[in-house]
């Protein structure tokens, strides 16, 4: 079995993100970038299923420009065998990066497809539910847990309710959630290795992918910045303080 | 425990800083054969770099000939140069002495620079890993150093192997280079071992404090270079403020303080939040933002400070052996030419033996021998510091004497018999509010559950002679708070907020007692620097 994982370059999470003055998006000048967390964690749950010989051969995937070749690297380097980066310099949205993953499931034919929950930049969670329903194959969402009984999979979904235990039939897109697993640290050897793996470039004309239906993006606005407090004496000063502001 | 993985390389470079990227550079010109491995603590390249910075682009030149044609990111050409002698509310032009004027010279961000030269350095196939630190020294059987071992990464703060624990590996090597920075961990640790300076003056150091802002459109006059002294540092303190226009709408300020003050009760970082406040500066970047802030130690030692360089296996280069010059303020073209240096004698010679005596005899060490006194100079104050300065700078460092240079964690004086100095420090209102406001925009990033990388040797040395002897300045001197006296049961206790630490070393030079000893946290800890 093939196991397909869909990495994203974004901004890395300790950067503290800042809105460009004209507002027209996220400064990403000497911005730290990184794997989507999320993504770390479906690539090292794929390693561990290929590791317990469940599975053959797990193939990272980006859409974006050469840069996120740099993250396709680092799944590499994490142990995946080949990377494909399918090319374009257009910021896509889910439903095209869906389409692109379905041209690519098309030709691998994978029997799991794990991607990570959401993405932490846009914050979306749509690719996976997108991708399932082009494909029309069953999706397991915010998994925590999942085991494999070979033709299909027991998935644990971290609901609001608490958890949820469904079977799905393989193949399957599942997204992961946080408390799936701890991704490994990458080993300084391997970062040697993952440079001589296959990373195979396709463009995204060449996939015959549709990019239509693309939201437009008016305005990028920072949250409100917060007022300075004051440090009241005692709780009769905190009512004087509330009563002053007109809050009581 | 299992035996470490082992990689072979034929040189290994300890810090992607300008000094160890032009050594791999310029070798990999010189021997395209030779295998080169870059280590580099942070999560990547330039992340753990500060500096002004305004360089002198000679050294580029050499070493990436076109390199004008494919400028490093931030790279504006000095237009101007201004130096202001600050009182509290006034100012008053100062004439700009020779080494600070700035003609031809460009305003950088180092970090950004540095990851524009790693990527030269890749293209020649030098392999750099960035996110892994060189947390101790291979020897070899015959005691010469023989590369070095990585951290062990996914250790918990109880010192036990974690389910991510992954062993860090050995990298052999006939040839290592410490490029760490000021204060590197593994050169002191080498200075030590082979008494490298054994006939060198102690290093001395400063703090230097940055702050990338973006200010209201027409604030910022890109390739203006700006240097304040006085206020609000008192005349024995010896230091001074830097402002530098760049394009874009930003500003770079920051201030350096020589880590020999006395004051136990000084604050370094307040006084850099002071200065801000001064109506000249204040003015500039009210209504602005910060981009991105830290701190970093400085050598300063110069001439009389430099350890030997050489010892059986390895090189000390650039700021971790000391060749910043002073009163010019810039280390990067030392570094960087120190680094190219180190590599074209290893390309000659295939050996670290005879670099010593190449480089004491190079146009380094030259230039930190003309201006060797000028910062000893200001031990004795601020005026007669100024004055020996300008004799100094006239002579061209001709004059036969030679000031000696004083440690730091000597410098400072106990509260029993000492006041300090009113500094008449004012309100303030322009941000960061405080220390820890401050490291938020420097994003560092600690995993909470690993060792606490600030040894302290002796604990009780904090409780009982320091609060007493120094009350503590640890808890001031630290640019971050890493350091904070908390109330415990039956007294008050160190508490070390190890995940705020910015690695600038100040806390491993500046305490007095000299028990703070700093270690490589896990690999790609520490700042988040953006274009610092």
């Amino acid at each position: 079995m093939k196991i397909l994982v869909g990495i994203k370059r974004v901004v890395d999470y300790n950067v503290r993100i800042r809105v460009l003055p004209d507002g027209s998006g996220v400064d990403t000048d000497g911005v730290k970038m990184s794997v989507n967390p999320f993504d770390e964690i479906a690539l090292e749950e794929a390693l561990r299923i290929k590791e317990a010989g469940n599975a053959e051969e797990v193939i990272v995937i980006s859409v974006g420009g050469d840069e996120c070749q740099q993250q396709l690297r680092t799944g590499l380097a994490m142990g995946a065998d080949r990377a494909i980066q399918v090319q374009t310099s257009e910021p896509l949205q889910p439903l095209s990066v869906a389409r692109a993953f379905l041209k690519i499931v098309e030709r691998e034919d994978p029997g799991l497809v794990i991607l990570g929950k959401q993405a932490i930049d846009d914050d979306n969670s749509q690719t996976a539910q997108m991708l399932a329903a082009l494909w029309d194959r069953p999706q397991a969402t915010f998994a925590s847990k999942l085991e494999l009984n070979g033709s299909s999979a027991s998935v644990t979904r971290e609901v609001d309710a608490g958890l949820e235990t469904i079977e799905v039939d393989l193949p399957a897109v599942i997204s992961v959630d946080l408390r799936m697993n701890e991704p490994r640290f990458v080993k300084l050897p391997d970062i040697m290795k993952a440079k001589r793996k296959p990373l195979e470039v396709i463009s995204l004309d060449d996939l015959d992918v549709t990019v239509d239906g693309q939201l437009g993006i008016s305005q990028f606005t920072p949250p409100p910045q917060r007022e300075k407090g004051i440090m009241v004496d005692d709780a009769s000063q905190l009512l004087q303080e509330l009563k002053n502001r007109g809050l009581l | 425990m299992t035996a470490r993985e082992i990689m072979e390389y034929d040189v290994v470079i300890v810090g992607a800083g300008p000094a160890g990227l032009s050594c791999a550079i310029r070798l990999k010109q010189q021997k395209p054969e030779l295998m080169i491995a870059v280590i580099e603590k942070a999560s990547e390249i330039g992340a753990h770099i500060l500096s002004g910075a305004v360089i002198e682009p000679e050294p580029l030149d050499e070493l990436l000939p076109g390199w004008r044609e494919d400028p490093p990111p931030v790279c504006i050409a000095v237009e101007k140069d201004e130096i202001w002698l600050l009182s509290q509310k006034g100012r008053r032009r100062l004439p700009t002495p020779p080494q600070q004027k700035n003609h031809g010279n460009f305003i950088v961000s180092l970090g950004a620079m540095c990851a524009w030269m790693a990527n030269k350095a890749e293209a020649l196939e030098v392999d750099i890993f960035p996110g892994f630190a060189a947390a101790e020294i291979r020897y070899t059987d015959e005691g010469a150093v023989g590369g070095v071992i990585i951290g062990d990464m996914g250790i918990g703060r109880d010192g036990e192997p974690k389910d991510t624990y992954m062993q860090g590996i050995e990298i052999h090597a006939p040839i290592t280079i410490l490029s760490e920075g000021v204060r590197g961990h593994l050169s002191k640790q080498l200075i030590k071992k082979y008494a490298l300076d054994k006939d060198s003056d102690p290093q001395t150091y400063g703090i230097g404090m940055k702050e990338l802002w973006r200010v209201q459109p027409g604030k910022s006059i890109p390739g203006l270079v700006q240097h304040t002294a006085g206020w609000p540092l008192d005349s024995m303190t010896y230091g001074g403020s830097f402002i530098y226009h760049l394009d874009k709408d930003r500003i770079a300020i920051g201030f350096v303080c020589g880590l020999d003050y006395q004051d136990p009760e000084f604050v370094p970082f307040e006084a850099f939040q002071q200065m801000k406040n001064h109506p000249m500066v204040k003015e500039m970047l009210e209504g602005g933002e910060i981009l991105s802030s830290g701190a970093r130690a400085i050598a300063e030692g110069g001439y009389q400070s430099l350890p030997k360089t050489e010892m059986p296996g390895a090189l000390i280069i650039g700021d971790s052996a000391g060749t910043l010059n002073v009163p010019k303020i810039k280390g990067t073209h030392q570094a960087m030419r120190c680094g190219m240096l180190a590599a074209e004698h290893i390309a000659q010679t295939s050996s670290v033996d005879g670099f010593d005596a190449k480089l004491r005899d190079s146009a380094v060490v030259k230039e930190l021998h003309k201006v060797r006194n000028i910062r000893p100079a200001f031990y004795k104050g601020f005026w007669r510091g100024f004055i020996r300065a300008a004799i100094e700078t006239v002579t061209a460092g001709k004059l036969p004497t030679t000031l000696s240079v004083h440690a730091d964690d000597t410098s400072m004086r106990m509260l029993d018999g000492y006041t300090s100095p009113d500094r008449k420090w004012v309100e303030r209102t322009l941000p960061p509010r405080d220390r820890l406001a401050s490291v938020y925009f420097a994003a560092t990033a600690h995993d909470e559950d690993q060792p606490v990388h600030l040894q302290i040797l002796e604990p009780d040395v904090c409780t009982t002679r320091c609060v007493a002897e120094y009350n503590n300045p640890c808890t001031r001197f630290c640019p971050a708070h890493v350091y904070e006296m908390v109330d415990d049961e039956g007294g008050q206790q160190l508490q070390i907020n190890a995940a705020n630490c910015v690695h600038c070393k100040t806390c491993d030079i500046k305490d007095p007692y000299q028990i703070i000893n700093w270690v490589t946290p896990e690999g790609g800890s520490g700042p988040n620097y953006q274009n610092m």
